[in-house]
């Protein structure tokens, strides 16, 4: 299929009242490598009311051109607002690549307007590469719970779009001296057309401890933990390490830890230097949202458990001795 | 497990079974060892339509058979037979207003139930047990009404009652042919309900004393002419004896279930016990016994649907199931070896609540007089 | 309020397996499952319904035994079922099967809201109730923890990952939900026994008269499957037996400290 004229690669830069998301950062550094697969430039989408912070970080992390739309109508995320606003940009300026951080709003955006053009979009995707004959995206991206691993091509379409999850990629560096070529589009929509209106917001409640997604060491507990008390000692371990703790999903179904811990293909997607799997059996769904820490270390008293497939330290035994043993001996090494 | 199940009864079986394994089990030994079930325990039996399931669908009940009705509490009763049990005593009262009732009665009792309440039957005394006719509680007339006095003891649901049928003597002197049955709504000035009792077993079931203190009620809350009331409950008796024997059969599987699971796990001389002939051997005289009992209590049930009044059924299936219960009740607990006399582990309170099966009911050797009796009357 | 569903009967996937030597999945011996997010939307359907009146419906688009979690769906309290059937529909992605969902809400329709759940659990892809809205022209809400009727319209609660927002949304409107939203109700024993004598009527190709065969199956289908495969991660794999806990510790720690890892 000819596609001379839909070129470049685009990446959205999701921002909550004015504060970017990380995702869209790290998507410019996988997207740079798209770009540079296909020949074609880098460019950054923003939406939103206070868009400096987004326009500022696109380009320190390293987009050629970025589209801008401004407005107060899009304080708030809806799904026609910035659904609409992005159509407008892909119409007038035919992207080749489209790249969406498949957050919760990012979603509804991609199949918003996949759906709309009529064209692909492959959610969730892990890895991403270029077919140089075709110039197809290869979108990589687990199904069954993360149990098998799809790639996926949107041949005969353009643009070609994929979400991408958080976390799949790292940031690249910033490069404080890169210029990005600023267009500002006048695309304005009606407040009174956007069919949602939002009335307030609760913030999350802060229950401290760095986010698990951000931890360079993250020590898990799963069933093997027995009860909620028992994650004190992950607690303690964590912090000798400098990190933080996370869960299983059965660990957070038993209710001994917060949903916002769990790490896993329906939780979080985490990549600390050093992961420890306490009591978790090492089901695929989990494996899905770890298995690209640096280092594996799991404890388990079955030597059986899948985790071990995984790991790269595997530790055959009583967790509820081991894991006082290794704080004992983190504290004598710091004393 | 070797009965034929339909569809519809393998669906129910399943619902049943993730409800009670997911929302009941979890909470099971604590309320055995207060000896109390919470009430908000009983509500997701209630949201699943249990509370229903032998009233008639011209009450606005399930309308189910006895056979399927049988199969679900079996399956209740692995997870607590003391749980399950109080609801099948409402059926207890309910047959009775079945048997006797005018369809006003029926519809109210329906009503009552319908509404998420228990019944209670409310028939034995302190000196009135396996001799019912000996019971001293008194209905006098009094204008259209009834004056109702009594101790009724051994009450399951005594507290938790919304409704009872209760059995008082119209006529003292003509025994066992002056007894009435009534239904009585709980809130009836006069009621006295008594402490708890504190059971071997079935603890999470609520047993009673209800005393009876100038209760009045209409006449129209006579079940039946006056001076059936005997028959009526010794009817009503047999359907309910054969009934609660399936609770017995879910006690035994969840017996054996636990045992094998943990022959196959515990070691000793190198190897698990079920490797071990005499271990075996008791495994395999519980799986005999369930099963018998299993098959007796659906064919009973099938026996019933019929429309049979299973007078020397009833009181074989019962007398069989319970007798059985107790030896495999304590071998669960015998293959546990020390383990198994310990509350940590679930088989001692099975082998506590099976013992309790020889007695309700009609105590196991009065249904050895009723199958003679029976025999005596078959032959001629 | 007039509601569909729509609902996925899947492979539960906590229990499927991989061949090791095919690379394929192991699907016999999987039990099917109503999709646990669809069961949460359908709850909130039915909540919807207990507080305002009206009417739940449930489409399905499937195989035959797909009429298992719409019987499901029927015992935990929903008016009416469908299912969505034909070979036609084969091989749709989700464009595809969005498409042919939202022209048979078309046809039994008009509904006030559109439920779905935010992902099934084989696919994941989380697109294809969003991407109803788009075909139908609705506006849509995902990740919904809760919702409630306010006159015309409804006041939603939807997660994000900065906390919750609280939305008014005009009707009609398409919304998922995920675990968080509810516990699903148990079906009832009455439910069940009715359910499994609920006739099902099946909607096939022939009964859209408009819908664009472009738009279905695999012709339909923008995306493509390139290849599948078993994830495999190259591990060092060190076992360490934990005899004495304090030594394997000491080890453990060591070697990380060696690594430069800690």
């Amino acid at each position: 299929m000819n596609f001379e004229n839909c070129k470049d690669v685009w990446v959205f830069i999701e921002n909550f009242k004015g504060q970017p998301k990380d995702v869209g950062f790290e998507l410019l550094g996988q997207g740079r490598l798209l770009a540079n697969g296909l020949k074609q430039d880098l460019c950054a989408v923003v939406i939103g009311k206070d868009v400096d912070e987004s326009i500022k970080g696109a380009e320190e992390y390293g987009a050629d051109k970025i589209y801008v739309v401004q407005g107060d109508e899009y304080e708030d995320y809806s799904s026609d607002g910035y659904g609409n606003a992005f159509l407008e940009l892909i119409n007038k300026n035919s992207p080749n690549t489209i790249l969406i951080g498949a957050t919760i709003r990012g979603r509804e955006l991609g199949s918003t307007i996949a759906v709309s053009l009529r064209t692909g979009l492959t959610a969730d995707c892990t890895a991403l590469s270029v077919e140089e004959e075709t110039g197809n995206v290869v979108w990589e991206r687990p199904a069954f719970g993360g149990n098998l691993y799809a790639q996926i091509i949107c041949g005969d379409t353009r643009p070609q779009m994929g979400t991408v999850r958080p976390n799949a990629f790292k940031k690249k560096d910033k490069d404080l001296t890169n210029k990005a070529e600023v267009v500002r589009e006048n695309i304005r929509v009606n407040p009174a057309a956007i069919a949602t209106k939002v009335l307030d917001f609760l913030a999350a409640k802060e229950e401290g401890g760095i986010p698990v997604e951000q931890a360079e060491f993250v020590v898990s507990g799963g069933r093997g933990m027995k009860n909620a008390e028992n994650f004190a000692m992950l607690q303690e371990l964590a912090h000798l390490l400098g990190g933080t703790v996370g869960s299983s999903r059965a660990a957070v179904d038993a209710g001994w830890m917060p949903q916002a811990r769990q790490v896993g293909q329906t939780g979080k997607t985490v990549t600390p230097r050093i992961y420890i799997a306490c009591g978790i059996s090492g089901a695929v769904q989990h494996v899905a949202g770890m298995s690209e820490s640096d280092t594996i270390i799991a404890i388990n008293k079955d030597a059986s458990a899948p985790i071990f497939e995984v790991a790269d330290y595997c530790i055959v035994g009583d967790l509820f001795q081991v894991v006082p043993a290794l704080i004992k001996e983190l504290k004598v090494n710091k004393g | 497990m070797s009965l034929i199940y339909t569809n519809e009864q393998k669906e129910l079986l399943a619902l049943v079974k993730e409800m009670a394994e997911t929302e009941i089990k979890p909470f099971v030994q604590e309320a055995d060892e207060k000896g109390e079930c919470p009430p908000e325990l009983f509500k997701w039996a209630f949201d699943m339509g249990l509370h229903m399931l032998e009233i008639p669908e011209e009450y606005g009940g399930t309308g189910l058979s006895y056979e399927t009705t049988a199969m679900i509490f079996e399956e209740l009763a692995k997870v607590d037979a003391g749980y399950a049990i109080t609801f099948v005593t409402t059926f207890v009262a309910l047959r009775n207003v079945i048997l006797s009732g005018t369809k006003e009665q029926g519809l109210h009792f329906a009503e009552v139930i319908k509404k998420g309440n228990f019944a209670g039957f409310c028939l034995t005394e302190p000196g009135a047990g396996s001799d019912p006719a000996a019971m001293r509680a008194t209905a006098v007339k009094d204008g259209d009404d009834y004056i109702l006095n009594g101790a009724k003891t051994f009450i399951t649901n005594g507290a938790i009652s919304a409704i009872f049928v209760g059995f008082f003597k119209t006529s003292p002197d003509l025994g066992a042919k002056g007894i009435s049955a009534f239904v009585i709504d709980a809130n009836e000035p006069g009621i006295v309900i008594g402490n708890h009792e504190n059971k071997m077993g079935l603890r999470l079931s609520n047993t009673t004393d209800v005393t009876f203190e100038n209760v009045r009620v209409p006449a129209t809350a006579m079940l039946g002419p006056e001076g059936s009331g005997f028959k009526l409950a010794l009817n009503a008796l047999n359907l309910s004896r054969a009934f609660v024997a399936t609770l017995a059969v879910g006690i035994m599987q969840r017996a054996l279930d636990e045992s094998v699971k943990y022959a196959k796990e515990r070691k000793q001389f190198g190897e698990p016990i079920i490797n071990f002939q005499l271990v075996q051997g008791l495994l395999a005289d519980m799986a005999m016994k369930i099963e018998a009992s299993r098959a007796l209590v659906n064919n009973t049930m099938r026996l019933m649907d019929n429309g049979s009044l299973v007078r020397k059924e009833g009181a074989i299936t019962k007398c069989f199931v319970s007798d059985v219960a107790q030896e495999v009740t304590s071998n669960a607990v015998q293959v546990f070896g020390g383990y198994g006399y310990s509350k940590e582990y679930p088989v001692e309170k099975l082998m506590r609540d099976a013992k309790v099966f020889q007695i309700f009911e009609g105590a196991n050797q009065i249904q050895r007089l009723t199958i003679a009796s029976c025999l005596k009357s078959e032959y001629k | 309020m007039n509601i569909v569903v729509c609902i996925k009967q899947v492979p539960d996937t906590t229990e499927i397996k991989i061949d090791p030597v095919k690379n394929t999945l192991i699907r016999t011996g999987v039990p099917s499952i109503m999709n646990p997010f669809d069961k949460n939307a359908l709850e909130q359907a039915l909540r919807v319904k207990e507080k305002n009146g009206g009417t739940v419906t449930v489409i399905s688009m499937g195989p035959d035994q797909a009429k298992t979690v719409l019987r499901e769906a029927l015992a935990m309290g929903a008016d009416k079922a469908y299912l969505v059937t034909d070979r036609a529909f084969g091989g749709s992605d989700t464009y595809a099967t969005s498409y042919i969902l939202s022209q048979v809400i078309k046809k039994i329709g008009p509904f006030d809201v559109i439920l779905g759940g935010i992902q099934a659990i084989d696919g994941d892809t989380g697109q294809t109730a969003s991407s109803i809205a788009e075909h139908l022209g609705l506006n849509r809400v995902s990740y919904v923890l809760d919702m409630e009727k306010k006159d015309d319209k409804v006041i939603i609660k939807r997660k994000v990952e900065e906390g919750v927002v609280v939305l008014e949304a005009k009707l009609p409107v398409l919304v998922t939900s995920l675990k968080e939203s509810n516990k699903p109700r148990y079906r009832t024993i009455k439910g069940v026994i009715d359910a499994l004598k609920a006739d099902i009527p099946e909607i096939r190709f022939a009964d859209l008269p408009g819908i664009d065969e472009t738009k279905i199956g695999l012709k339909g289908s923008p995306t493509r499957v390139k290849a599948t495969f078993t994830p495999k991660r190259n591990a060092t794999g060190e076992v360490m037996e934990a005899v004495n806990p304090q030594e394997t510790a000491k080890s453990l720690i060591g070697k990380l400290v060696e690594a430069k890892l800690l």
